[in-house]
């Protein structure tokens, strides 16, 4: 008897599997990478918005003190007390000053006129950047007599040259040269108010600075030494507040134009994210599918002795390459497209942008395409270990019912986890990480479980009398393996997508023209003095215009709620909400940044047709030493402030406290094209506070609005007028700016939509092929398998396509609905053009896929498959 | 590190596998086997109390009719599944209560096997199929034995063609030539010519008994097909589960 054997001392070289993983992978890389490809765009995504980011931070960073101009800035809206102008006046070691406010211009040689910001500026700001103009040299000008920048836009608007004059109240300005670009403004704020430079000497001349004008007053200061300056804004912070003077330096500008950036990163990049993710969908999917077709050659490598973890590991490393070639190409694809990103951009960033290479982005997306190809792929991965190898020698082998494999569980956690961790690196804040994920996991599985419904309806509804070519059309869908259901939600999504984008668009500019309709004001005249209103009530009369909505407004601040000042509120606050730590540094922030706003109310006697009380009673009329004052306030306004009916709020109006007492809360229809306010007091209290009146009314055609806006103007160059329709056409443009940004990054979801169901159609060729040569071998015709390839696709896409049109009106419903108020009715048209689109693309990308299985012979097809 | 490790704890499992050294002369040891597939709480019988042993270096087939049990048998027997009662002894390792992964080790140390499909792996070639067993044995200088072993099958010149390049007769030889790499102590054939036609049929069942003649292996043919049967030392006749005769050849 011999010694027994050292029998298990087997173990495959590490090596091995790595030369196995490459060996198998030889005769399918091409698909392999079409699987991958799916990821590739989401990758590129990431990349080219990571990439954007890290060089915006640094442009920021770079240019923040062009951005400010000076090393500090304090500003306020009301006139200073001449104490705090003279300290004012000694800070820092070069100093300037500002004054803008809203204004008319006339051209006078084109005899247009239009609602300007005027800077009324004195000394030699900016102290870093320049007010770039065209000439160069105009801006030397400016301090040189009466002189005006006026910006490029208006200019060109009003066909004007440098060397016309403007009007700009009871003062002429020879206009010296275009104004390309204001010290820290960027493009779209340029559109919505058009800045004109005057020199802050002839201010008092104009007689538009007068009491009650809405003026802005900022100090601009250069410090030789700016590591100073915190100390020097402790010393003076309780005379600005005191004042209601804010400041900025350079530092806290950065901070600021970082974030507001941030948000913009955040949302560019989740975007990006969501096709990733629909992409690895998609890589989940085809790799299932590719797994089951290595089947055979895992059970043979199991029958001559291969460990089910090893077999596993071959795919894994497998899966690693191509997942790490698709994350490359991503991320090369991506760094070029980064070229594109601040382009569709350019007019919402403050600074010059540089484009660098960021090797740092690249590094992110590459690691970030890796994990979740891997992670996506694990699930189908991981049953590889389960592969008997008696699927070698029986053909239909059934695995008996296992339990579910944990190890597949732990992947869908991570899976989750990393979606979640993924989530909360952009938002920064847990609660919300949480809804996003828990939002796109409700999405997805929404989508999963109406794709099954229409399945299964279509399949009831389908006659049992209809022709051949249907049924089996249909029932393709049907084939074992197939990725029908993630075929449906990947398009679907991407439909989705595109349908809302353009439902919300269509929402928000509906919401503007239907309040620009035939009876709607489409004229507002604002800054009119009391002493004016009469005076320009005959003149619209004398134009024939009607008088449709007069109101003053009193600009005031709240001081206090309920006896609690700002800084007591915010504390409070914090001890209330310390449970939900995102939801209370909101919290915080809004309840602070209610005291600082300007408030706009008026007064009235009676409610207008827009106002309805929903809680509490409407007081109309208080005698002036009969207290309280009840005032109203728009209910949601009311909610945002955290007060209810019989809250008292003492009011600033400007430099008197007024005490309040909230009598009743409205609801206001705000969709209605007129003044409404947040805050309205009785009449009787407020008559006397320094404040303005407002005029709306309705201009006939674009003749009568220029010479009406012209006599206006001659008569009352105080006062300011809007035309409805200018601020239509601007609207209309910074939507199409948005949505063409929303529709550069959601283009990355649909295209990636498109190449997964070139992936999927792809990876179900083998079956397809052994289909179409049975159905050949019993005598199918040409025509026949076309017809039923054809009917196959047409019945996904149109399935897709209904349950992406569905799912988008419903949310666009929601969205008009809840969030912006107003009614939705989409139009049919479009809903039928986008439908039939979907369906014929998903039908030629279909049948063009599978334009090999459908035209190879029937026998090479037999061949290959054996 | 992973693969280390995860490495480590596989042999650790490896090694408690026990020896049962009865008889040296008996390769395959096969008693009181059944086999039931549950399905939906109805279970089907497959293999109902099969008993026998094979000699080393025997050459015996199994036969019988479709359904008769003979592939279920032939599973059982390399240690491709288990068993749901009796015991199977493969060169004298108790197989019953070894894990898939232990019986992977016993059938890449002992177990050979052919395909009636052939089962060559499509994206290696022929001479990478033929060096599998070897270098999942983790062994050195393997390609010249590799190339040795398609020399006997007269396939030198085919040795960097894809199995999809090779024609069936072609594609069985260089799966004979893999199932005699590793040198394995038994063979198992499952209806090996089932997809060949007479003539290649012949060439390859040739091949593969001066192949094993000089190997001194034990061979175990599944075939229905009686004149292949007929040319082993012995015949295993299944129906519906259960041994019907055990004949040796007269001369044995």
């Amino acid at each position: 008897m011999s010694e027994p054997k050292p029998v298990f001392n087997t173990q495959v070289p590490v090596s091995w599997l790595f030369r196995m993983a490459w060996r198998d992978s030889r005769k399918n890389r091409s698909r392999l990478f079409l699987f991958t490809s799916s990821i590739i765009l989401g990758i590129a995504a990431l990349v080219a918005v990571y990439s954007f980011s890290d060089n915006l931070q640094r442009d920021i960073d770079d240019q923040a003190k062009v951005l400010t101009g000076a090393d500090l800035i304090i500003d306020g809206r009301k006139a200073i007390s001449e104490p705090v102008i003279n300290m004012l006046n000694t800070l820092g070691d070069q100093r300037a000053k500002e004054q803008s406010f809203a204004s008319m211009i006339y051209f006078i040689r084109g005899q247009g006129s239009r609602l300007v910001q005027i800077k009324a500026l004195e000394g030699k700001y900016p102290f870093y950047g320049e007010i770039e103009t065209t000439p160069a040299a105009a801006v030397k000008q400016l301090a040189q007599g009466r002189n005006a920048l006026v910006d490029k836009t208006v200019m060109l608007q009003f066909n004007a040259k440098p060397g016309d004059s403007i009007q700009l109240g009871k003062l002429n300005f020879a206009i010296a040269g275009y104004l390309d670009q204001a010290p820290g403004q960027n493009g779209i704020i340029a559109t919505f108010s058009p800045v004109v430079y005057i020199n802050l000497k002839y201010l008092p001349e104009t007689g538009l600075a007068q009491f009650g004008s809405r003026i802005h007053y900022s100090y601009y200061y250069k410090f030789n030494q700016a590591s100073t300056i915190p100390a020097l804004l402790k010393k003076i912070q309780p005379v600005l507040e005191k004042e209601g003077l804010d400041h900025e330096t350079v530092a806290s500008k950065k901070q600021n134009t970082a974030r507001s950036f941030r948000d913009l990163s955040r949302f560019l990049s989740l975007a990006g994210f969501v096709a990733l993710l629909l992409g690895c969908i998609g890589v989940g999917s085809a790799i299932h599918v590719y797994i089951h077709e290595k089947l055979a050659a895992i059970a043979t490598l199991r029958c001559m002795g291969l460990s089910a973890w090893d077999a596993f590991f071959i795919y894994l490393i497998q899966l690693t390459f191509i997942g790490l070639a698709g994350a490359i190409t991503g991320a090369a694809l991506g760094t070029v497209l980064q070229f594109l990103l601040p382009y569709a951009l350019k007019d919402f960033l403050p600074v010059d942008f540089s484009m660098q290479i960021s090797w740092t982005a690249i590094f992110q997306g590459v690691i970030t395409g890796v994990v979740i190809a891997v992670l996506f792929a694990l699930p189908s991965l991981l049953s590889v270990r389960k592969v008997s190898p008696l699927n070698a020698i029986r053909l239909s082998f059934e695995q008996a019912k296992t339990k579910t494999d944990p190890a597949k569980i732990i992947v869908y956690l991570l899976i989750f986890l990393f979606i979640l961790g993924f989530a909360y690196l952009q938002m920064s804040s847990w609660l919300q990480a949480v809804i996003f994920s828990m939002g796109l996991l409700t999405t997805i599985l929404i989508f999963y479980g109406l794709s099954f419904l229409l399945l299964k309806l279509v399949r009831k509804a389908l006659p049992t009398g209809i022709a051949y070519v249907w049924r089996q059309g249909f029932s393709n869908l049907y084939r074992p393996g197939n990725l029908t259901l993630m075929l449906i939600v990947a398009i679907g999504l991407s439909t989705t997508l595109i349908a809302t984008l353009y439902f919300v668009q269509g929402i928000l500019l509906n919401k503007v023209t239907l309040s620009s309709g035939k009876t709607q004001a489409n004229m507002v005249l604002f800054d009119i003095q009391s002493d004016q209103a009469k005076g320009v009530n005959t003149l619209a009369k004398q134009y024939h215009l009607p008088l449709m909505n007069q109101v003053p407004v009193v600009t005031m601040r709240l001081e206090e709620i309920n006896g609690k000042t700002a800084a007591q509120l915010v504390v409070a606050d914090s001890l209330n909400k310390t449970k939900v730590a995102g939801q209370e540094n909101e919290r915080r922030e809004s309840s602070s940044s209610i005291f600082k706003r300007e408030i706009q109310a008026t007064y009235q006697s009676k409610l207008t047709d827009a106002e309805e009380i929903t809680s509490g009673k409407w007081t109309g009329r208080v005698s002036p030493e009969k207290e309280p004052v009840y005032i109203s306030l728009d209910e949601r306004y009311a909610e945002r402030l955290g007060v209810n009916v019989g809250d008292s709020i003492l009011f600033n109006v400007q430099g008197m406290m007024l005490k309040t007492v909230i009598g009743s809360l409205r609801k206001i229809d705000w969709v209605r094209m007129q003044t409404n306010f947040r805050i309205v007091f009785p009449a009787g209290v407020l008559e006397e506070a320094p404040q303005f009146h407002v005029l709306m009314t309705r201009v006939p055609d674009e003749n009568i609005s220029a010479e009406f806006q012209r006599a206006v103007l001659k008569k009352f160059p105080n006062v300011s007028v809007v035309d409805l329709d200018l601020v239509l056409k601007v609207l209309d443009t910074l939507l199409g700016k948005i949505s063409s940004v929303i529709r550069f990054m959601a283009s990355f979801s649909i295209i990636t939509g498109w190449i997964v169901l070139i992936s999927a159609v792809r990876s179900s060729k083998n079956q397809r092929l052994r289909e179409i040569v049975l159905l050949r071998t019993i005598g199918a015709r040409e025509k026949q398998i076309l017809a039923i390839t054809a009917i196959e696709y047409l019945f996904l896409g149109l399935m897709a396509a209904a349950a992406g049109m569905v799912i988008a009106l419903a949310g666009s419903w929601a969205l008009a609905v809840y969030s912006f108020e107003t009614s939705f009715s989409p139009q049919l048209l479009p809903v039928l053009l986008l439908f039939t689109l979907v369906t014929l693309i998903v039908v030629i990308t279909g049948m063009l896929s599978s334009r090999g299985v459908l035209r190879s012979p029937p026998l090479e097809v037999l061949r290959k498959d054996s | 590190m992973l693969f280390d490790i995860f490495k480590q704890a596989l042999t650790q499992i490896s090694l408690n596998i026990t020896f049962n050294p009865i008889s040296l002369e008996t390769i395959l040891n096969i008693k009181r086997v059944s086999k039931q597939y549950e399905n939906a709480g109805s279970s089907l019988t497959v293999l109902h109390d099969i008993n026998f042993s094979v000699p080393k270096g025997a050459v015996i087939s199994v036969t019988g009719p479709s359904g008769s049990g003979k592939t279920t048998l032939l599973g059982l027997c390399a240690g491709l599944d288990r068993a749901s009662s009796g015991s199977v002894e493969l060169n004298q390792v108790v197989l019953d209560q070894l894990s898939e992964d232990q019986r992977a080790v016993v059938r890449n140390k002992y177990v050979g096997f052919i395909f009636q499909n052939f089962q060559l792996l499509p994206t290696l070639t022929a001479l990478e199929n033929i060096m599998v067993p070897l270098e999942l044995r983790g062994e050195k200088n393997i390609r010249p034995r590799a190339m040795e072993l398609l020399d006997k099958v007269g396939l030198t010149d085919r040795a960097n063609h894809y199995p999809v390049q090779l024609s069936g007769g072609e594609q069985q030889r260089i799966s004979l030539a893999r199932a005699f790499s590793n040198t394995p102590a038994i063979l198992f054939a499952d209806e090996p010519t089932g997809n060949l036609d007479g003539e290649t049929s012949e060439k390859v069942i040739r091949l593969l008994f001066d192949l094993n003649k000089e190997a001194g292996t034990t061979l175990v043919i599944v075939t229905h097909d009686l004149e292949l049967a007929s040319r082993t030392d012995r015949i295993i006749r299944l129906k519906n589960g259960v041994i019907i005769a055990d004949e040796q050849k007269a001369y044995v």
